[in-house]
């Protein structure tokens, strides 16, 4: 996750209960208007905007468009496939980290119109607005696996983090008996633009710390398909996770993309250069094929030149700011950005919006921008972690130079993931972080 | 882009313990705090006996405080690795060992009184 995140964190670790007093930060002036703004999505980025927002605007007729009424805490997914956490521990209620200055429909955006300024909803109303904020996340789509479903989590072996905090709870029992049992584990990851790339490597070094605690890994295979030639696209930390996979005794198949599942052989079939290949597993972790949603996708906002057929909103890659609409901007996971698919980006893209959209209301340039700030804390065993952090650059930017060494196995990287990760990701929530 | 700020820090705090809980913790802090100070002006001096006593108790605090901090995450003594990983050690056993020893000194003298002191 976030290095900023983490530094917080970790101060608010250190200082412990012993913190007096309670200013609040300084608040910007807030600026008058009448400006009707629509936000689609009430996920980590979309609920800390409102919040942000609702504080800076005194006036401002703020809407939010999104039918879920659990919040997810998806962060804590792998925590709760690790069987370190109940799957509660991820859901919320939507409305609680709601303003009651910003109105929810609470229903899903069906169309987009930004021409005619309107978002369309399921049920077929129309909003109006002067500001759009796009922060649907992203969609797992399942079914572009040929067999795959997401009912057959939990089952046979079979495997997925990412689906909801059931499935990753019904993940953990089945790699609990793996674990127990032995054979072959299977872990992969999408070829296309993905939430938190970290996850997939996390989860296979938490099998195989199971398997090693259960002194059963001398009869566990652990294989890894990486979709490309390479495990993570920032090339240092590509390096420390090659050398890593190996001294952790792991399979590496590179190239190997997946596109078919037979529960019943239980076999997966990738995609390679030298063309299909079967392997057969015995626990397997299923990472879906990743897009904008569809409303995202099949409106005029996504880039025509840029992932083609994934539909990620056409932003300046600093402002977030629409190239065609400049009343339109982008954050999270939907932003068609090159880097930033975690939570931890969302914590630094809000206030980059907020900014942009308060500027302009007071008829100023926003100054503010997004420098690719990316976070995703590597756990490389229950009690160890690696803090991974880094720009647009490709350039680590460790949020505690010189303290917390980046690439390195740590408790107190660990001691961050599971303690203060949640309550940090909750007060970006708020707004107050 | 984002600094640290003091209302950053408290906004995390009250999410990680809640905040009924956080801002009891604060006010019990800050109780003994005052029953410590007005113990030692009540008697004007640091009574050596129950500082010796509560002293003793200073190692109990530290492995406690880090027992503590070991189960809630479920890691333990294996799981360091680093330099940053010992110096925080340190630190949550400093604060076990110091936080203690103010609390039994307090209740000594407290429970004591004055004439206790003798
Ligand atoms: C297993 C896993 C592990 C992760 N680990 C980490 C980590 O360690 N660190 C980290 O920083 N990040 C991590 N992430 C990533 C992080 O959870 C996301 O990047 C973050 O939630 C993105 O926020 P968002 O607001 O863009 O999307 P989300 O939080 O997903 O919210 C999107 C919202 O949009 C809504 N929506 C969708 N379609 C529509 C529609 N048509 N109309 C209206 N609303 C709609 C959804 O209902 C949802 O509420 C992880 C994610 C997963 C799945």
């Amino acid at each position: 996750m976030s290095l900023d995140l983490d530094r917080r964190a970790f101060l608010a670790a250190a200082l412990g209960a012993t913190a007096l007093g309670a200013a609040r930060p300084a608040r910007a002036q807030s600026v008058a208007t009448s400006a009707k703004i629509v936000i689609i999505g009430a996920g980590a980025a979309g609920s800390s905007l409102a919040n942000r927002l609702a504080a800076r605007l005194d006036g401002a007729e703020i809407t939010i468009i999104d039918a879920r009424r659990r919040h997810l805490y998806q962060p804590g997914f792998t925590l709760i496939a690790a069987g370190l956490k109940p799957a509660n521990y991820s859901v919320s209620d939507t409305s609680g980290w709601l303003p009651r200055a910003v109105n929810w429909i609470e229903e899903g955006a069906a169309e987009i119109d930004p021409e005619a300024k309107t978002v369309t909803t399921d049920s077929g109303t129309t909003v109006g607005y002067d500001y759009l904020v796009v922060a649907a996340g992203l969609k797992l789509n399942y079914d572009q696996i040929e067999g795959m479903d997401v009912s057959l989590i939990g089952k046979d072996g079979i495997g997925s983090v990412y689906a909801s905090p059931e499935a990753a709870e019904a993940t953990w029992r089945e790699m609990d008996r793996f674990t127990d049992e032995g054979g072959v584990g299977l872990f992969t990851r999408p070829a296309t633009e993905m939430k938190c790339a970290g996850a997939p490597l996390k989860y296979t070094f938490l099998t195989d710390d199971y398997a090693r605690r259960k002194g059963n890994r001398g009869k566990t295979e652990i294989i890894y398909a990486a979709h490309s030639k390479s495990l993570f696209g920032v090339p240092i930390v590509n390096e420390k996770v090659r050398m890593l996979y190996g001294e952790r005794g792991f399979d590496t198949r590179y190239e190997h993309v997946m596109k078919a599942i037979d529960p019943g052989r239980k076999v997966a079939t990738f995609a390679t250069p030298e063309g299909d290949q079967e392997i057969p597993f015995d626990f397997i972790n299923v990472i879906p094929p990743m897009s904008a949603p569809d409303v995202v996708r099949n409106s005029p906002l996504p880039w025509a030149d840029k992932w083609v057929g994934q539909g990620y909103v056409e932003v300046d890659q600093y402002t977030l700011r629409h190239n065609r609409y400049p009343d339109v901007f982008a954050a999270g996971d939907v932003a068609g950005v090159p880097k930033g698919k975690t939570a931890a980006s969302a914590k630094w893209q809000v206030p980059v919006v907020e900014d942009q959209i308060v500027a302009q209301i007071a008829g100023r340039e926003g100054t503010e921008t997004y420098n690719g700030y990316t976070s995703c804390p590597l756990i490389t065993r229950v009690g160890r972690a690696m803090l991974i952090e880094f720009d647009y650059g490709n350039n680590l930017v460790p949020s505690f130079p010189g303290v917390i060494a980046p690439l390195e196995e740590l408790w107190v990287s660990w001691l961050m993931k599971e303690i203060a990760l949640k309550a940090t990701y909750n007060a970006m929530l708020r707004g107050r972080a | 882009m984002e600094e640290l700020t003091f209302g950053t820090l408290i906004a995390v705090l009250e999410e990680m313990f809640g905040q009924a809980l956080f801002w009891g913790l604060v006010v019990i802090a800050v109780l003994v705090t005052i029953a410590f100070v007005y113990v030692i002006v009540r008697d004007r001096s640091l009574r050596s006996r129950w500082f010796l006593r509560a002293e003793l108790l200073a190692p109990i605090g530290a492995i406690a405080a880090i027992w503590f901090v070991f189960v809630i995450t479920r890691s333990g003594l294996g799981d360091v690795g680093g330099p940053i990983d010992v110096i925080a050690l340190i630190l949550i056993g400093l604060a076990g060992a110091v936080g203690l020893t103010f609390l039994a000194y307090t209740v000594q003298a407290v429970i004591g009184g004055k004439r206790g002191a003798a």
